[in-house]
């Protein structure tokens, strides 16, 4: 393929720093209005800086030209179809953004006495109720800030659960096919991890399940799953295996990643899970802002509530002046506080604006919609050349993802996933989430959420099909892939190697 | 689609789902509303809400009311940077990975210390990741933290060490600065790492070379937590033998919003870089040689070491933390220093204009920058209550944290105080200690003070 240099790829990546110019400047202060007294008499000079850090030196238009070049160096779900498995690329309604800026939600100071920010907890508890009412438990704590927050506070909950049975309980199961926070939040928890193997249909083994609860019942603490699962599947056996769990004295814990395909159409709390953790940037749009802000709150069943982080919004009944609401510090049993203040409430205005606008029946639709979608997909990329090149995982209807194996591209095509993912991006596409999960050779795991448009699944399965049939002639096209972005292929080993993580001034 | 599919109905799609475990109903919730409805049940719930446009607001405790530039909302709502995930695919991420690597940068030159990560949740949760890398780092586990920690971070620590299986020892405040004598008895050789904070939750600016030397002696870990918006004029921790600085990044180019979404930032010494907690964007090539960002050191991340992982984070506040990269670049590095100064000028005035009003004292004489503790010889949540019918929000009530410090008010100054705003405060603190006084006398305390609910 003759290489010929793109504009941006033409313009080199120049930082901000290498567009300082000593003096120059953008920030107006306001006047200090006090006496101008030298600082080494406010404060002792050898507490003092001698110099002010390096930061840019810059004027207001340069910097706007200089994030707005950085940002036509992204790609972003506004800009195409996004189908990163487990991430729920869904839209970011900007109705969201419009309330979460409201001064009286965005200036809100977070230690205002709870009687003057009572729009604030009421708006958190009504969060709450709805968060409860998805998840079918009837406790929830807004606190977490992310899904690994969520489960770091899971297993935090579970530990001191068991402790006030007088229990200390090692072990902590997962399947084999979990995200890579689960058994990381599983030994900064202090438990250890114990796999558990999937079986043909994609869902928790049961054999391997009993044997390892058998070696030890009494060391079981929890068993994390996610369902759908990884695969994109309801994994049937959920009711024995929660009944195995409990058996053994353990707890559940529901990874919410995938809760995008089960809103309104089935629980958590019904199928037996005791802790839940809702990743309010995937299934509830808040947007992904390139790596957070998101929020992972916590809905439990009544055995874990004691346990629950402090401080907790409670409605309080006020005598005759309709209810009020409140932040409870005075928990005896709570695990403590997992953070500051309350929580990120600019993600709660969000969320709960979007359950709000969609309803009880639009978040049944959602998921309606995000499972159909993703079947019509999986339907598309069995036909044709992906049918053969890339096979569907495990054969049957997924829930709102799927995940296929690029094994026989790979031996046939001498193609890679990655290869496939990195030539996706020459057709405009975000690829899928590769290599994972583990347990699937050369996995592409793909999601394409309720609010993608037939058309735009065609186009996915199109590119698809025409990278495939492009390799059958030339492999090395998509090897060297891709040729169209900001930068070519990018030496991640070197920057791991010999690490270089700021501009050296 | 179904045909497609070869399905009958989107319900045979459902079928995987054993039928008990059907919901078999709708949620019990409001149907849904149109966009014109949700923004008016939104702005009605805001408008319950004192905020900080509606009062002058002198409550700091970690989180301030800066003035952000526009230019920072301008930047963040880009769709570019505002809907991308985590920037998993480089070559498609390459303005996301060099802001976050300019954002290092800058954080790295405040805290003059050489490696920073691309941002954690908030400032008590990095505390608490800290601890969990000095635990790594020293196979020890037994923290020392300073009561002058933000009471918020020693209580998120403490949650986690319950995990960590490590404990966690209390040293206390003398004139408002750290017990160094107690300090240096607490500190051991089974101790992991020592925190302080400076300027401490009383806003005095502790002496942390002075005090770290016990951790020095005992091969802990030095951890800082700092307000970034005095890292203008204040000695950054790196020079103060800090081996870790990190702290809440709310001041620089994020909303109060209640509590968050903020971002924690977080600065090591070269020596632990392979345990950092959170994303680090590094620089390398692509196949060209052009110059390009990828996410670095990923090999010390749950994706790829799963229960090995220096920390379990994954999703971060990216967005938060181009917000203070763009606040900062517009600062830039006069302004940044020139409003450093002007905090630290402006709170020398208040505190010394609140400080003369009669029934306040200072709580502590030690040196401030841009907060400062005061005693009143009144009730402080009806002296609260009093200022903010006068729309003021006065401070923060340390006895809610301090029990030792039931007649304190912790009182903050952004560049958004104005000098009038300040004598306003002194006036309106005078005059609600006066009042309170003065019914004590008159015997009418059985008064409550008005319910707004």
């Amino acid at each position: 393929m003759a290489l010929t240099e793109t504009p941006m790829q033409a313009e080199r990546a120049r930082t901000i720093y290498e567009k300082s110019k000593p003096g120059r400047r953008a920030a107006v202060l306001p006047d200090a209005e006090v006496p101008e007294t030298p600082l080494a008499e406010l404060i002792p000079s050898g507490l003092l800086r001698a110099e002010p850090p390096r930061l840019p030196e810059i004027a207001e238009p340069e910097i706007v030209r200089h994030y707005n070049k950085l940002s036509r160096r992204n790609f972003d779900l506004d800009s195409g179809f996004y189908p990163l498995g487990s991430c729920t690329m869904k839209h970011n309604p900007r109705l969201n953004e419009r309330v979460a800026a409201l001064p009286g939600h965005a200036r809100l100071h977070p230690a205002q006495d709870p009687k003057r920010a009572q729009g604030a907890l009421e708006l958190m508890w009504l969060l709450q109720e709805s968060l409860s009412e998805i998840c079918g438990l009837p406790h929830v704590s807004l606190q977490p800030s992310a899904g690994s927050h969520g489960e770091l506070a899971g297993l935090l909950l579970t530990r001191a659960y068991h402790a006030d049975r007088g229990e200390e309980r090692t072990k902590v199961l997962a399947p084999d096919t979990s995200h890579g926070t689960n058994p990381a939040s599983v030994t900064m928890a202090g438990f250890e991890v114990v796999k558990v193997a999937t079986n043909e249909r994609g869902g928790v083994e049961m054999d391997d399940l009993r044997a390892k609860i058998g070696e030890d019942p009494g060391q079981v603490a929890c068993l994390m799953l996610t369902n759908p699962n990884t695969l994109g599947l309801f994994d049937e056996n959920i009711a024995e295996i929660a009944a195995l769990i409990h058996e053994a004295g353990g707890t559940l814990y529901y990874d919410g990643a995938n809760l995008n395909a089960v809103m309104g159409q089935s629980r958590p709390g019904d199928m037996g899970f005791d802790i839940v953790h809702v990743n309010l940037h995937k299934s509830f749009s808040q947007p992904h802002g390139g790596g957070g802000p998101g929020a992972g709150p916590i809905a439990v069943s009544e055995r874990i509530e004691p346990y629950l982080p402090r401080p907790q919004v409670v409605r309080l009944e006020n005598n005759g002046h309709g209810p009020a609401y409140g932040l409870d510090h005075e928990r005896p049993k709570s695990i403590g506080r997992l953070r500051g203040f309350q929580g990120n409430f600019g993600v709660f205005v969000r969320s709960y604006a979007y359950i709000l606008s969609l309803g009880g029946d639009g978040l049944a639709e959602a998921s309606e919609t995000a499972v159909l979608n993703a079947n019509y997909l999986k339907a598309r990329l069995a036909a044709g050349r992906a049918g053969e090149r890339l096979p569907i995982a495990f054969d049957r209807h997924c829930m709102h993802e799927f995940v296929l194996s690029g094994k026989p591209m790979k031996k046939e095509l001498g193609l890679a996933t990655l290869d496939l993912a990195k030539r996706l991006l020459d057709f405009g596409f975000h690829p899928p989430t590769v290599y994972f999960p583990l347990l699937v050779e050369e996995a592409l795991m793909i999601e394409p959420t309720e609010t993608e448009t037939k058309e735009s699944l065609d186009g996915f399965a199109e590119a698809i099909e025409a990278i495939l049939a492009e390799a059958e002639g030339d492999p090395e096209i998509a090897r060297q892939a891709p040729y169209t972005t900001p930068v070519r292929r990018l030496d991640e080993v070197k920057a791991t190697r010999r690490p270089v993580v700021r501009q050296p001034l | 689609m179904l045909a497609a599919i070869g399905a009958g109905s989107v319900d045979e799609l459902f079928a995987q789902i054993p039928e008990p475990l059907r919901l078999g109903r709708p949620l019990a919730l409001p149907d849904g509303m149109s966009e014109a409805e949700v923004f008016e049940r939104l702005a009605a719930l805001a408008a319950r809400n004192e905020d900080a446009e509606r009062q002058a607001c002198f409550v700091g405790a970690g989180m301030y009311d800066h003035y952000v530039p526009a230019i920072v909302d301008a930047i963040t709502q880009r769709s570019e940077f505002l809907t991308p995930y985590t920037p998993y695919q480089p070559e498609i991420s390459q303005g996301g990975l060099q802001a976050m690597f300019e954002f290092q940068t800058a954080m790295s030159e405040l805290t003059g210390l050489p490696v920073s990560n691309a941002g954690l949740y908030e400032g008590p949760s990095s505390v608490a990741s800290a601890a969990y890398l000095a635990m790594a780092a020293t196979k020890r586990g037994r923290f020392v933290v300073s009561r002058g920690l933000h009471p918020h971070s020693r209580e998120t620590l403490e949650t986690y060490s319950v995990g960590y299986g490590a404990e966690v020892v209390e040293v206390g405040l003398d004139g408002g600065e750290t017990d160094a004598a107690a300090l240096a008895a607490a500190v051991d050789g089974e101790t992991a790492a020592v925190f302080l904070q400076s300027p401490n939750f009383l806003g005095a600016i502790e002496r942390v070379e002075e005090l770290g030397a016990a951790a020095k002696e005992q091969g802990a870990l030095l951890v800082v937590a700092c307000d970034p918006m005095t890292l203008g004029v204040l000695k950054p921790p790196g020079e103060q033998g800090a081996d870790i600085a990190l702290g809440e990044g709310q001041p620089l180019g994020n909303r109060l919003d209640f509590g968050g979404p903020s971002f924690g930032f977080f600065c090591a010494t070269e020596e632990q870089i392979r345990r950092m907690p959170g994303r680090i964007a590094g620089e390398t090539d692509d196949a060209d040689g052009r110059r390009g960002f990828v996410l670095a050191l990923q090999t010390r991340e749950q994706h790829i070491r799963r229960e090995k992982a220096t920390h379990n984070i994954c999703t971060a506040q990216a967005l938060n933390a181009l917000g203070a990269m763009v606040h900062l670049a517009w600062l830039g590095r006069e302004g940044f220093r020139e409003l450093g100064e002007l905090l630290v000028r402006r709170t020398a005035y208040a505190r010394e204009r609140v400080g003369a009003v009669e029934g306040v004292e200072l709580l502590h004489d030690a040196p401030v920058a841009r907060e400062f503790a005061v005693r009143l010889d009144a009730p402080v949540d009806r002296v609260l209550d009093r200022c903010a019918e006068r729309g003021m929000a006065a401070g923060y009530p340390l006895g809610r944290e301090y029990p030792e410090f039931e007649d304190g008010l912790l009182v903050a100054i952004t560049e958004r105080r104005t000098r009038a705003q300040i004598d306003a405060l002194a006036e309106a603190l005078g005059a609600a200690i006066q009042a309170e006084n003065g019914e004590k006398v008159a015997d009418s305390a059985t008064k409550t003070p008005t319910e707004v609910a």
